[in-house]
């Protein structure tokens, strides 16, 4: 029913994570190809930010692997997994509210500094350390390139945010500050970009001007994980969609099929639910299962 | 040293068991505190000691009968608990997280310096009026005191657990503990309940200074600072906010002390408290008692340091302050005045290095004054016992402070918040308390005399214009360094750090490696600062460098705004050179810096220049 994942770029295999009685991610399996993009929907506690904080490194699991590029990364620390590539914004926002805008954006860009973070075992730090009080060429040439790429990616951000580059972060409005994270995470170059839910706490023009801006990295070729609950906007950008409730996985594949899912629906609106939605669907197509009537989950 | 018989082992043993429940007093209240408001309270050492001087006033003064005078105690403590309460922590609820904690520090330094003022700083005798009958068992033996504290102990234990258990407030203070917010919308009066947990904890806290002065008939002034960490270092052995691991971890403190002391002898005996506290931070941050692993913190959104806008002097204005600074002496020339600002400067070395890492990188360190100690120490004994020129032994002491320094604090670079404060509070500590015992390379308590001035050519620099020149040109040099640093790439990296660790991992900043630069970069101007104090004041020892003096430089990087360089030359210039300007008594002077703490922190937190 889904299109076969291209090359998959993150494997996900029995992925467990418990706390205390409560299992958070149970045994899930999930697969991202190159270039595609796939969400993850489902109710509150679901997992879902468990599952990005286990992809990510900031949490460890108790069972299952997580490949990334055809290698086991399962347990490696967030740092790392940075460095490798794999980039993430944060559900409730987590700027850094007294550096500025620019400063924010460089921050991402950190494991990209070669010139004045040469490779060097032992001394490495100091030599950091030197290198950024004497500032040799290279150096000052590198900082001056990541400056303005900085620059040039709140830019993809328009008149929200360009005129506030110098500003402190905290000053910004919510949704700014959405954009600030996702600025951020672009400067690391990301191989992975891990997005929970982006347009949290936005509104409507808002929510379609950063659904744009989604598309547009994907037609970049960027490779994108993300939670999202407003359902319009997974519609309309997923290659596939992942479905999670109690920590499982209980359906994937194309938008369109997910959406009219018994067991979706169940999971959102609960058991009677799915009768009415069957009946709906039934009196439309004949078949439930086939309906095109899409079914409205609110939220 | 090594007792062979039984018999000592158990008066150790009993001995171990009577500080410990002397400690379980302190440190059950700390818990208690520490469940309804999230706080280590640094001011309950205090608490303690007001105990033990009402209990003295009350014995010695009005000659009054023992029960009497162990309700005063714990009334009067219990009075100040709830006025500590409303005064100094209250307006502070929605200040940020590190306010309150400071705020406490703030109160100590208070209570301590008005009871030198009220009492003078000398110890006075607590006798008891028990008598002095002792019991012998099998070669140990107890008496009347040694059962009084277990007795109030026990009973102070009980009566608590009835409190909690079985009435109303008992149960507002456990919902309170619990989920504050979920407990204020069903209507418990959450400040009520915070006065009186802070009410039972300082009468807690009361009493077992009392107890303690009449444990060892002597009480002073400042008998709180270290009682107080004791009760911290109890109670974080339990897991904060356990009161039961209180009780069980005051008891293990207690006997692995005295134990310790058969052993090695009684001038260690802090430094056990103090290992066992980073062994516990490091090793099991949660405690003794504590479940493996924990959910993962939540996230802290703009958490440490206030929002702020600093005020950026203008390039001209810092040059031509600058040169007015190098111009001084030419106009100027009474060399007490010279002296007193050149001591100025040489203190906003230490502040320069504090605000890096308490300012910069947000981990707010206590224990400061030890980096200054090592680069004195190092630098006087690279002098006088390895005979190297001072002025090569300068550096190399700012080296020996940087490595050392970055090595003792680097366990506990895990940790977060309030606990990166008594971590290095601890290291303070373990440093002043290693150059007291480590005789054959310190010279112990005599400490170094003689230690050699400066000189350059043959010519001692320790005329007036020196001692103020010298320090000066090294703290511009370093603020140089440090504005250049903070304008390059490490300065986002580590205000990253500050502002949201978890975010900044998450875009591959290694904490390690970057906490430690700050802490190396931070020991070098420290111990620079040490190595030139020990060259200008000739002699040093282990208490050229206590524990306020930490607590100074975090009221002048404070008072300048955290992480700002030109703030803290300004809070240092404003605290070591006006109180000596005005001639401010000296006994007054720590009095004055906890009152400007304090007001800072409830009214200008960003400081005078702003939070950077």
């Amino acid at each position: 029913m889904a299109n076969e994942p291209k090359k998959p770029l993150l494997a996900i295999a029995g992925l467990t994570r418990r706390f205390g009685g409560l299992t958070a991610v149970n045994g899930l399996s999930l697969t991202v190809g190159q270039g595609e993009l796939v969400s993850v929907i489902g109710p509150n506690g679901a997992g879902k930010t468990t599952l990005f904080n286990l992809i990510s490194g900031l949490d460890v699991p108790d069972a299952g692997s997580v490949t990334f590029e055809g290698r086991d990364v399962t347990g490696l620390s967030a740092e790392r997994l940075a460095a490798l590539g794999l980039a993430r914004s944060f559900q409730h926002g987590r700027v850094f509210g007294n550096l500025s805008v620019l400063d924010n954006v460089l921050v991402g860009a950190h494991t990209r500094l070669r010139a004045v973070k040469p490779r060097v075992p032992v001394v490495g730090p100091l030599v950091e350390l030197a290198l950024a009080l004497i500032r040799p060429p290279s150096v000052r040439a590198e900082e001056e390139r990541l400056r303005a790429e900085a620059t040039e990616i709140v830019r993809m951000f328009g008149e929200r945010l360009t005129p506030r580059l110098d500003k402190p972060a905290h000053s910004l409005s919510y949704a700014n500050r959405r954009r600030v994270e996702i600025a951020r995470a672009l400067a690391l170059h990301p191989r992975l970009l891990l997005l929970d839910e982006p347009t949290a706490g936005m509104n409507p023009t808002e929510t379609a001007e950063m659904l744009e801006i989604i598309r547009g990295l994907k037609a970049r070729g960027l490779t994108i994980l993300l939670i999202e609950h407003k359902l319009d906007l997974v519609m309309q950008l997923s290659d596939r969609v992942v479905v999670m409730d109690h920590g499982a996985r209980i359906a994937e594949g194309l938008p369109a099929a997910v959406a009219n899912d018994p067991a979706v629906i169940e999971a959102y609106l609960g058991h009677k639910a799915v009768g009415a939605a069957n009946q709906d669907a039934g009196q439309d197509a004949g078949r439930g299962r086939d309906a095109t009537v899409p079914v409205r989950i609110a939220h | 040293m090594f007792p062979t018989t039984l018999g000592p082992w158990l008066d150790y043993t009993i001995n171990g068991l009577v500080i410990g429940n002397i400690y379980a007093l302190l440190a059950v209240g700390l818990a208690l505190i520490f469940g309804v408001s999230h706080l280590i309270n640094f001011a309950h050492g205090s608490v303690y000691m007001v105990g033990a001087y009402i209990g003295w006033l009350c014995v010695t003064k009005l000659a009054l009968p023992l029960p009497v005078t162990f309700v005063a105690v714990a009334a009067g403590c219990g009075l100040l608990g709830a006025v500590i309460e409303r005064v100094g922590l209250r307006p502070l609820r929605n200040a940020p997280r590190i306010a309150p904690l400071l705020a406490t520090i703030g109160l100590s330094v208070v209570l301590d310096q008005s009871a030198q003022l009220l009492f003078s700083p000398d110890p006075r005798a607590l006798p008891t009026q028990l008598p002095t009958w002792r019991i012998a068992i099998g070669g140990g033996s107890i008496g009347a005191l040694d059962l009084l504290i277990a007795g109030v102990g026990i009973g102070s234990a009980a009566l608590l657990y009835g409190f909690l258990r079985f009435t109303k407030l008992g149960w507002a203070v456990r919902a309170t503990a619990l989920d504050r917010d979920a407990a204020q919308q069903c209507g418990v009066d959450v400040d009520k309940v915070n006065r009186t947990v802070f009410a039972i904890a300082s009468a807690l806290g009361g009493v077992s200074g009392l107890l303690v002065g009449m444990y060892y008939n002597t009480i002073d002034p400042n008998m709180g600072f270290q009682a107080g960490l004791k009760g911290i270092v109890a109670q974080l052995i339990g897991g904060v906010g356990n009161v039961p691991g209180a009780i069980a971890g005051s008891l293990l403190l207690g006997l692995i002390e005295s134990y310790g002391i058969a052993l090695f002898g009684t001038s260690y005996r802090n430094l056990f408290a103090f290992v066992a506290l980073i062994l516990i931070l490091v090793l099991r941050p949660n405690g003794l008692f504590a479940r493996a692993r924990r959910l993962p913190p939540e996230p802290l959104t703009g958490t440490f340091i206030a929002p702020s806008r600093p005020l950026v002097l203008p390039k001209w204005a810092v040059w031509a302050l600058a040169a007015a600074a190098l111009a001084l002496p030419l106009v100027v020339q009474q060399p007490y005045l010279l002296q007193t600002l050149g001591n100025a400067w040489l203190y906003a070395l230490l502040a320069l290095s504090l605000t890096l890492v308490a300012g910069t990188v947000g981990q707010v360190s206590l224990g400061h004054a030890g980096l200054l100690a090592i680069g004195a120490y190092a630098s006087s004994l690279l002098a006088l016992d390895a005979g190297v020129p001072v002025l090569l032994a300068v550096p190399l002491a700012g080296l020996v402070a940087a490595a050392l320094g970055t090595a003792l604090v680097y366990p506990s670079f895990r940790l977060r918040g309030h606990y990166v404060s008594i971590a290095t509070l601890a290291v303070g500590e373990i440093v002043t308390l290693v150059i007291l015992n480590w005789e054959s390379l310190t010279r112990g308590p005599i400490g170094v005399t003689g230690i050699p001035p400066l000189s350059v050519a043959g010519k001692p620099l320790v005329s007036g214009q020196w001692v103020y020149w010298v320090p000066l040109a090294v703290l511009l040099a370093f603020a140089a360094l440090q504005s250049r640093l903070l304008n390059s790439h490490l300065g986002r990296t580590l205000r990253a750090i500050r502002e949201d660790d978890v975010a900044a991992r998450s875009y591959g900043v290694d904490l390690n490696r970057y906490k430690g630069l700050a802490f190396a970069v931070a020991g070098f101007i420290a111990g620079v600062g040490g190595a030139l104090m020990a060259h200008f004041y000739s002699y040093i020892n282990h208490e050229t460098f206590p524990a306020p003096v930490s607590m100074l430089a975090l009221t002048m990087v404070i008072l300048g705004g955290l992480g700002n360089v030109a703030g803290a030359v300004l809070g240092a210039a404003v605290l070591v050179g006006l109180p000596e300007l005005f001639r401010a008594a000296a006994e007054y002077r720590m009095l004055i810096y906890g009152v400007v703490l304090l007001l800072l922190i409830r009214f200008r937190p960003q400081g005078l220049l702003g939070t950077v």
